[in-house]
């Protein structure tokens, strides 16, 4: 698509990156069809195309964001379908990333919007400050109905509403320290403890711990690691989570500098593919700091999936069980980081029988904290994703995001678990909680 | 942007009562649905064919028939130009607004409405697209049969605007002979309905006069199209030739002889090397021309009918010849083909030619077609419905170079009036549009064109739907 940017506007990189991503765009539409936010609401402003071009319209003209971008761009899941669906190689994420720093950076958002976000980026990242407000949303939860009634605090009505009614306390998971194999160590990896997982569900990460451990894998969980910046990057708030990012790269690298050579590590681990999604993106997040960047890519190139390290580890095939899965692919994992089979391969090879929903293209909506900000679009989406994921008569969902768990747990009574749970009972471990009753 | 096309000078008289349309309009439909916003409109200045470019008065996107008739009233009692729009996807250009009109898209009325397999037929709204039909009714075993290969995105309201056609025309035909029937918005906002579920309806075939119309004769929002069973089974085959030539003499050889596989697709080098990066289809890279040739039926239907094929590509020097192994396999090479405009992206903008020949023709216009990009110094990629005839030249440029746009553009109209030379046409499923809107007098008589006018005319008198489209702005009636 042809762009016209001044040499001046050219000479700040992130314009730069944009205007090279924007050439790229020959408006054929594709994109279109498979954006959950086109496919619900029916109008080009709010599809992958329209948003480009809302985009482009804002940069060459080195306008400040304005309500009108703002609103589509806010509808954004940043669910990456589109990338998927691009023949022409577009790479709508930075673009979308740019946009969202520069609406950050010239746009004033109304009081209660502010707000909302300011509380979002100031607690979610922080799991001592995240249990904390989960207790106060279980006192709160019986004012959401209402708060859903009034327009601009239907974002706290979502959040209320999605606070979980238990709230389990610090998990022995998070803390820092080297786990030994229990047999003959074969590998050594670091495991991302993250922030708001611990918290709703530490569960992933025992299971995770408890399988690693069973297949000679010893793993560390380092000192001083945090969020990995993902929810506040994309909320555009760029500093911050290039913070987060510096700092989770300063503790990977001294790991692996700690014990010489033999002590590096075969994959740093992410059991929530969004952060995931944003790890293996540090790379180029940090390209432009010279302190940082390589040791960004390293950090990158060693982030793995659970599901991608389990699968370069030969698990042996188990026997069947009747026990068939719905195995439910977060956006971020199969359009953010295009990890498509190996979770369903190492269910089935676990003897769980894998059933794909109708749409796994599409969005849950949950999408970091688009569920608290967007709930109407988000509520839509929940709804047709339970719905296909209903019709496949599953016992049981599997997903690889904790945000989707919480996401479509609140929609369905089918049980849902993180993949390397199933995984974990599979091979040797307890039988989960949650399918107590199957 | 290009300038080279021009579009018809804004009315005034629309233009100064810009606030009172759009508030009038907003009368008529629910908020959700009109776009005026300024920034708003600007994405909605384009479609597929991005070198032209302009921004609407406003966009309407209706829910329901009631109102889109109720926007095509109000639009013709005030004399407001309407462009339809339905994905946006159209490459000759037919969704492109002008400044004084309003556009129309359909994207909301995106709901099937019945499949009913007794009569073979699907209802669907307008918006819905095509793809979607065949999802819809896939698990039953059957599927709608046109297939652009926009098909994943582009609306059926769209191909029934364009008369689209796609791989698999070359057995089943293209949107006109799977099309049963529509309801359509008249320019006064009447509604009316032509055909139904039965094959032919009594009085004049409007329905053939409707479909391909690029939304000058009315608004369809409803639409009835055929459901075909599914094969047995479909097998594509790539046939790999030294050159163009060879493989453009296969085709004709192939049909000639009686034989109708179900598509033959053809790629030169450089689009093969394309297609081959994005999807990983497995393509052969070592060849000069590749035949895609599918195949369907049971085993015994297809091995017999791929024996005469090879037969026949074996006369013409064919260097490899690979049947897909997996259902993973088909799929790949089908995505790989179907992506292929987007996937030229990678490597540089295009335009993409659309012009018809006779089969005897193709090598022929293959190397005419050489000889002019040559001369122009640019550049081409051949991917296209060989089958038909159904040429698609990719000319490739910088669309940031006005002067290489230029030229593109030049030579894109060389290489349609040298189709239409071949006793071909300018067009063979992406509508006239704006862009071989100036061609028409190289394909039709004064006189030829002064009929369709008319016809035109019967419908929209004061031709305000999609005005500027089909029709050379001089010489109107």
């Amino acid at each position: 698509m042809q762009t016209s940017f001044t040499p001046a506007q050219l000479a700040d990189p992130h314009v730069a990156e944009s205007e090279k991503i924007l050439r790229r765009c020959v408006h054929c539409g594709f994109c279109t069809a498979t954006c959950p936010t086109y496919v619900t609401l029916g109008n080009e402003l709010d599809s992958p195309r329209g948003r480009i071009y809302l985009i482009k319209d804002m940069l060459e003209n080195g306008r400040p964001a304005d309500e009108e971008v703002v609103t589509h761009v806010d509808r954004c899941l940043s669910c990456l379908s589109c990338v998927t669906t691009c023949p022409s190689g577009v790479d709508y994420m930075h673009l979308v990333d740019h946009a969202r720093i520069h609406i950050e950076n010239t746009y004033r958002r109304p009081l209660m919007d502010r707000l909302i976000r300011g509380t979002l980026a100031a607690v979610l990242p922080y799991p001592r400050r995240f249990r904390a407000a989960l207790m106060l949303a279980k006192l709160g939860r019986p004012f959401a109905p209402l708060m859903k009634r009034v327009s601009a605090l239907k974002p706290f009505g979502a959040m209320l509403e999605l606070a979980p009614s238990s709230i389990s306390g610090a998990s022995d998971a998070a803390i820092p320290g080297t786990r030994p194999p229990e047999t003959k160590r074969r590998g050594r990896v670091a495991i991302l403890s993250g922030c708001a997982q611990p918290v709703l569900d530490p569960g992933i990460n025992e299971a995770t711990l408890r399988l690693l451990a069973r297949l000679g894998i010893e793993v560390v969980v380092p000192e001083g690691e945090g969020c990995c910046g993902a929810l506040v990057h994309h909320m555009g708030r760029e500093e911050q989570a290039l913070d987060f990012a510096r700092r989770n790269v300063d503790v990977w690298i001294r790991e692996i500098a700690k014990g010489g050579k033999d002590s590096g590590f075969d994959a740093i681990i992410i059991t929530a593919s969004g952060c995931g999604t944003t790890i293996k993106d540090y790379g180029h997040m940090l390209r432009l700091d010279p302190e940082y960047a390589d040791k960004a890519k390293k950090v990158s190139s060693l982030a793995k999936d659970i599901t991608e390290y389990l699968s370069t580890l030969d698990l042996p095939k188990q026997e069947p069980k009747k026990l068939n899965v719905a195995y439910h692919s977060a956006c971020s994992m199969q359009h953010g980081q295009k990890i498509t089979m190996a979770p369903k391969n190492l269910l089935k090879a676990a003897g769980f029988t894998v059933r794909d929903p109708a749409e796994g293209h599409l969005c849950c909506g949950s999408a970091g904290t688009y569920n608290i900000l967007q709930p109407e679009i988000s509520a839509q989406l929940k709804a047709r994703k339970v719905r296909n994921i209903e019709a496949t008569k599953a016992d049981v969902i599997a997903t690889g995001n904790i945000g989707c768990i919480t996401q479509i747990a609140s929609g369905t009574a089918i049980p849902i678990l993180h993949t390397v749970e199933l995984l974990d009972w599979a091979y040797g471990g307890p039988k989960p909680a949650k399918l107590a009753a199957k | 942007m290009s300038e080279a096309i021009e579009f018809l000078p804004p009315r005034p008289a629309v233009l100064s009562r810009r606030a009172a349309i759009i508030a009038d309009l907003a009368d008529l439909l629910p908020p959700e649905c009109l776009v005026h916003e300024a920034r708003e409109l600007v994405p909605f200045e384009t479609d597929a064919f991005v070198s032209y470019r302009r921004l609407p008065l406003a966009v309407a996107l209706p829910k329901t028939t009631a109102q889109v008739a109720a926007v095509m009233k109000y639009c013709h009692r005030y004399g407001v130009p309407v462009v339809p729009r339905g994905a946006g996807t159209s490459l000759s250009g037919g969704a492109i607004p002008q400044e004084d009109a309003v556009v129309l898209g359909l994207s909301k009325m995106s709901r099937i409405l019945e499949v009913d397999y007794a009569n073979r037929t699907a209802t669907v709204q307008a918006g819905v697209t095509n793809l979607s039909i065949s999802e819809a009714v896939g698990i039953d075993g059957f599927f709608y049969a046109p297939d652009p290969s926009s098909q994943l995105a582009c609306t059926i309201g769209g191909n029934i605007g364009m008369n689209s056609g796609g791989a698999h025309c070359l057995k089943y035909g293209v949107t006109t002979n799977n099309l049963l029937g529509v309801k359509m918005v008249l320019v006064d906002g009447s509604v009316i309905e032509l055909g139904g579920k039965h094959l032919d309806a009594a009085g004049y075939d409007l329905l053939g006069l409707v479909c391909g119309s690029e939304g000058q004769l009315g608004i369809v929002t409803e639409a009835v199209v055929r459901l075909i069973a599914k094969p047995e089974g479909a097998r594509p085959v790539l046939f790999g030739f030294e050159t163009s030539e060879e493989a453009g003499a296969c085709v004709a050889d192939i049909i000639g002889s009686g034989i109708i596989p179900v598509a033959i697709e053809f790629m030169d080098k450089p689009a093969i090397e394309i297609c081959e990066a994005f999807a990983q289809a497995g393509y052969p890279l070592d060849v000069g021309a590749l035949l895609i040739v599918e195949v369907e039926g049971s085993d015994a239907e297809m091995d017999a009918m791929l024996k005469n094929i090879v037969e026949i590509a074996g006369r013409h020097g064919v260097k490899t010849v690979r049947e897909s192994q997996s259902a993973t396999e088909a799929a790949l090479i089908w995505k790989g083909r179907k992506s292929a405009f987007g996937a030229t992206g990678r490597i540089a903008d295009y335009i993409c030619m659309d012009g018809t020949v006779p089969l005897g023709k193709l090598s022929y216009v293959l190397n005419r077609t050489s000889e002019i990009i040559d001369r122009f110094g640019l550049r081409v990629a051949n991917v296209f419905h060989a089958g038909d005839g159904n040429m698609h030249p990719l000319i490739l440029f910088n669309a940031n170079d006005p002067e290489d746009a230029a030229k593109a553009e030049e030579a894109g109209n060389e290489i349609l009036k040298l189709c239409v030379d071949a006793g071909g046409c300018l067009t063979g499923e992406h509508g006239v549009g704006i862009e071989k809107r100036d061609l028409m007098r190289h394909q039709y008589s004064d006189a030829d064109l002064r009929q369709q006018m008319a016809v035109r005319s019967a419908f929209d008198e004061g031709w305000i739907l999609n005005p500027s489209k089909v029709f050379p702005l001089d010489g109107r009636t």
